[in-house]
């Protein structure tokens, strides 16, 4: 036998003129690479929420030993889409309510819609998420794909909604743990916070209209059942006891808008919102000005100077209506600031950059 | 049968890679055949689903053209390597180095002096009649002459034994991401297996393209912002697109991401324009540019040969190198290499028939029933017709086609592929298969040591497209001789 004549790889020289030295971060991504990871971080919160809402449901429907017992509704009312519900859909049991929140793919604002679109979006920045986030994405789409609520008892169903929450949480851990904090962590978890601002105000909504009895009672100690199942929904019964105790409507309001701690709550969010958003400014090139900066600054302070009493005297629904469309007006901002090409390409180009010829 | 092993396995009268003759391995697979063989009953089956399960959680797939709900598939994996020996591929690899240069020189050619059309070696009309042949890239200067940096050739073995070339892809050949994922899996599900046996690493393919990519970049650069432009995420081959921009650790964009502003291509970031310097594009010429090919094209960037012109940017592959894989002109190849390095061919042609020609067409027209005869421009196993499975209604429909333009087609036998094991259902059976291997022209010309196994996997397919039920098989390129393997079989079972 000759001598192996390609025994060893060839030793591989990287021809680079920054091997000498580590080049600078480079922090800037490409605009439609931002705003899909800002989207999918988005849609993920927004599937994992839906969850929260189903399961908490669940919980509560099965402690009261009757699986229709008309608390199927208001989840309806949540998504504001009614009229999509009553043109599919005849009855409001359980059952029906579950397929439609959870495994409607038609229905655009499902969990199965939205985890389609978080992977969608995911999938055309494969290259700029860590794997380990793309992969459990992925695992967390085929894993709601393949079950259905037909057929399924609500223990069964109160467990996969669990899990949902566990593979989302998965999710957010190895975004967290896996992935530099550049421009594209900072976008992903500024979608992920203004959407959990959001959805908890949403929530907050839809439960204190229900659930209210008299407007004179909202300071009175009340030992709901579904007050607490409203906290643990948004996995804040503990967090809420250690600083309130006892529940009332005004505290439980003041707890999921204004706390200043605890990770659900608006005004938490909002601030998490922000110092991405800052981070992206420092990273970035001076802007003359900076729309999503100012409004989500405003946003950030009108609820950190809120009075929850006067709220409640004034309205709790006009306070969370003119919360929710201010949020809007933020994500446009953002949208306006930092994806829309139109916008984009007025910003003049760097001196240096064009003039080398 | 209780057990997948190759007691029973038949190499019927076919070529395999795996086995000389009947349950007698080649030398170079002993030592994969033994660890099978030794496998616990339903272990061999139990870890191909485990690699099953995994590319689908990985997401490894591709979508149809033509489905409408864009359905993703995965690319099936068979776990059976095939297994090539030191010796063999240090041929396969110098003929490729050789087929290479001799391209780039010949597109070099064409696209200036056309020295090789004015001495006659290839008829003139054949290059500038041809369909992917630019004129608008005459003239044009590549940065460092180079013109085909990411080259797949696809080469067949014959039933004589003998490697051949059956196609040139200069264009956008894709797959080597498959590459680079096959061997993963096989490392995380055969560890053993891999390692006793010794094989040449293919995970650095990655970095030489980058490199590769660098050394295009226009002179005054010093540190070159390199991206992969990629049509988008419908794109059957979007995966690979993205997998190898987050290997290389560059920006995957699309042309929309792209613009042309005062002579340079910038890119749209958050914070407005960055200057791109080297694009490893996977468009086709026809949508790079629509105000140089297709005016139609969504996908492109207007502007962008004119920057490439001036030398402010570098593609990759150069605009024209089409005109190197027509099916026409890969029949005068083996002239090119004589003409351009004086050398006799190292990898051989398959026999070609080309139609412009009248006698070959007289041949071809006489010959339907024995020859499969491909279209010059198509791929992917399209446009092609396979003469001794065809009904004679088919044969009389292509019989008409190269009546009506000769030009666009050519005509080879038909070729008995080589088989390698493949998992059927329980047990193994012989499925056909090629091979590509990936070149790179840079500094130097580098081949990846190993490449994409396509096998068939229906039985007695010819056709190894993954769009037509082909899967694909990791390459194993033999790190040192296979007598030493055997001294060290013991390792195998430890």
């Amino acid at each position: 036998m000759p001598e192996s004549r390609l025994a060893q790889p060839e030793p591989f020289e990287f021809d680079s003129e920054s091997q000498a030295g580590f080049s600078p971060h480079s922090f800037t991504m490409l605009s439609r690479v931002a705003e899909s990871i800002y989207w999918m971080a988005r849609y993920v919160e927004r599937a994992e929420n839906i969850a929260r809402f189903i399961d908490v449901n669940i919980t509560f429907t099965l402690d009261a030993g009757d699986n229709d017992f008309g608390q199927w509704e208001p989840l309806i009312q949540i998504t504001g889409d009614e009229e999509y519900y009553d043109e599919h859909y005849t009855t409001h049991d359980h059952l029906s309510v579950i397929q439609f929140l959870a495994f409607d793919s038609k229905y655009v604002n499902s969990l199965i819609s939205s985890l389609n679109m978080a992977r969608e979006n995911a999938r055309t920045v494969r290259e700029a998420i860590p794997s380990e986030v793309w992969e459990q994405l992925n695992e967390l789409y085929h894993f709601v794909r393949g079950t259905k609520a037909s057929g399924a008892t609500l223990e069964g169903l109160a467990e996969f909604f669990q899990k949902v929450k566990q593979h989302s949480h998965l999710y957010s851990g190895l975004l967290d743990a896996t992935m530099s904090r550049g421009d594209g962590w900072h976008f992903a978890n500024m979608g992920r916070m203004m959407e959990r601002a959001d959805k908890t105000s949403r929530l907050l909504d839809v439960k204190y209209y229900t659930l209210l009895p008299k407007v004179s009672d909202v300071n009175t100690t009340i030992d709901d059942l579904q007050w607490s199942a409203l906290l643990r929904s948004v996995s804040g019964f503990e967090m809420y006891r250690k600083r309130f105790h006892a529940i009332t409507v005004q505290r439980v309001a003041e707890f999921l808008v204004r706390d200043p701690v605890f990770p659900r709550s608006c005004r938490f969010c909002l601030g998490q919102a922000l110092e991405s958003l800052r981070a992206i400014i420092e990273n970035g090139q001076a802007r003359e000005t900076n729309s999503a900066l100012e409004k989500l600054t405003a946003l950030k302070i009108h609820l950190d100077e809120l009075d929850m009493r006067t709220t409640i005297d004034c309205g709790m629904h006009e306070f969370i209506d003119d919360f929710q469309l201010r949020l809007n007006e933020v994500g446009a901002a953002i949208f306006e600031t930092y994806f829309d090409r139109a916008q984009l390409d007025l910003i003049p180009l760097v001196s240096g950059q064009s003039q080398s010829q | 049968m209780n057990s997948t092993d190759f007691s029973d396995y038949d190499v019927g009268a076919f070529f395999d890679e795996l086995f000389a003759s009947g349950a007698q391995p080649r030398a170079a697979a002993q030592a994969v055949v033994d660890f099978i063989n030794d496998l616990a009953p339903g272990e061999y089956k139990r870890r191909q689903e485990a690699v099953d399960q995994a590319l689908l959680k990985l997401g490894i797939t591709f979508t149809v053209y033509g489905d409408e709900q864009g359905t993703e598939k995965i690319f099936p994996f068979d776990c059976i390597p095939r297994i090539v020996d030191t010796f063999e591929w240090s041929h396969i690899e110098a003929g490729l180095r050789q087929r290479i240069t001799a391209l780039n020189a010949f597109i070099n050619d064409v696209y200036g002096p056309q020295e090789i059309l004015k001495d006659g070696i290839i008829p003139r009309e054949l290059v500038t009649g041809a369909k992917s042949y630019r004129k608008v890239c005459e003239g044009l200067k590549p940065p460092r002459g180079i013109w085909c940096h990411i080259t797949g050739t696809d080469l067949i073995r014959h039933s004589d034994g003998g490697i051949y070339v059956l196609e040139d892809n200069l264009r956008c050949p894709s797959g080597v991401s498959y590459v680079l994922q096959n061997r993963l899996l096989m490392r995380r599900t055969f560890p053993k297996m891999i390692s006793a046996v010794g094989v040449r690493p293919v995970d650095d393919y990655p970095l030489h393209l980058y490199s590769t990519l660098r050394f295009l970049a226009p002179d005054d650069v010093v540190d070159p912002t390199v991206v992969v432009l990629t049509p988008g995420i419908y794109n059957s081959a979007y995966y690979e697109h993205s997998f190898l921009a987050q290997q290389m650790g560059v920006e995957l964009v699309e042309g929309r991401d792209l613009v042309v502003r005062d002579g340079f291509v910038y890119m749209r970031t958050t914070d407005g324009f960055e200057k791109v310097d080297v694009i490893y594009r996977r468009i086709d010429d026809d949508f790079l540019d629509p105000e140089a090919f297709r005016s139609d094209s969504m996908l492109g960037v207007p502007g962008l040969l004119d920057v490439y012109r001036r030398g402010n940017v570098a593609l990759a592959n150069a605009p024209g190198t089409g005109i190197a894989d027509d099916k026409v002109i890969y029949a005068f190849v083996p002239q090119m290499i004589k003409y351009y390095l004086g050398t006799e061919p190292i990898l051989p042609n398959v026999d070609t028939y080309v139609c412009e020609v009248e006698e070959q067409r007289k041949y071809v027209l006489a010959n339907l029933d024995k020859l499969v005869v491909k279209a010059a421009n198509e791929a992917g196993g399209y446009g092609m017709l396979i003469g001794p499975h065809a009904t004679q209604e088919e044969r009389n429909k292509f019989a008409e086609l190269i009546k009506a333009d000769p030009r666009n087609y050519i005509a080879q036998p038909t070729l008995s592929l080589s088989r390698v094991p493949t998992l059927t259902g329980d047990h193994f059976e012989g499925r056909h298969v090629d091979l590509r291997p990936y070149i790179l022209y840079g500094k130097d010309v580098w081949v990846l040591p190993g490449g994409l196994t396509r096998v068939a996997l229906r039985k007695g397919s010819l056709v190894v497209n993954s769009s037509q039920g082909g899967g694909s098989k990791d390459t194993w390129v033999l790190a040192r001789e296979f007598d030493s393997v055997t001294s060290t079989d013991e390792t195998l079972y430890t």
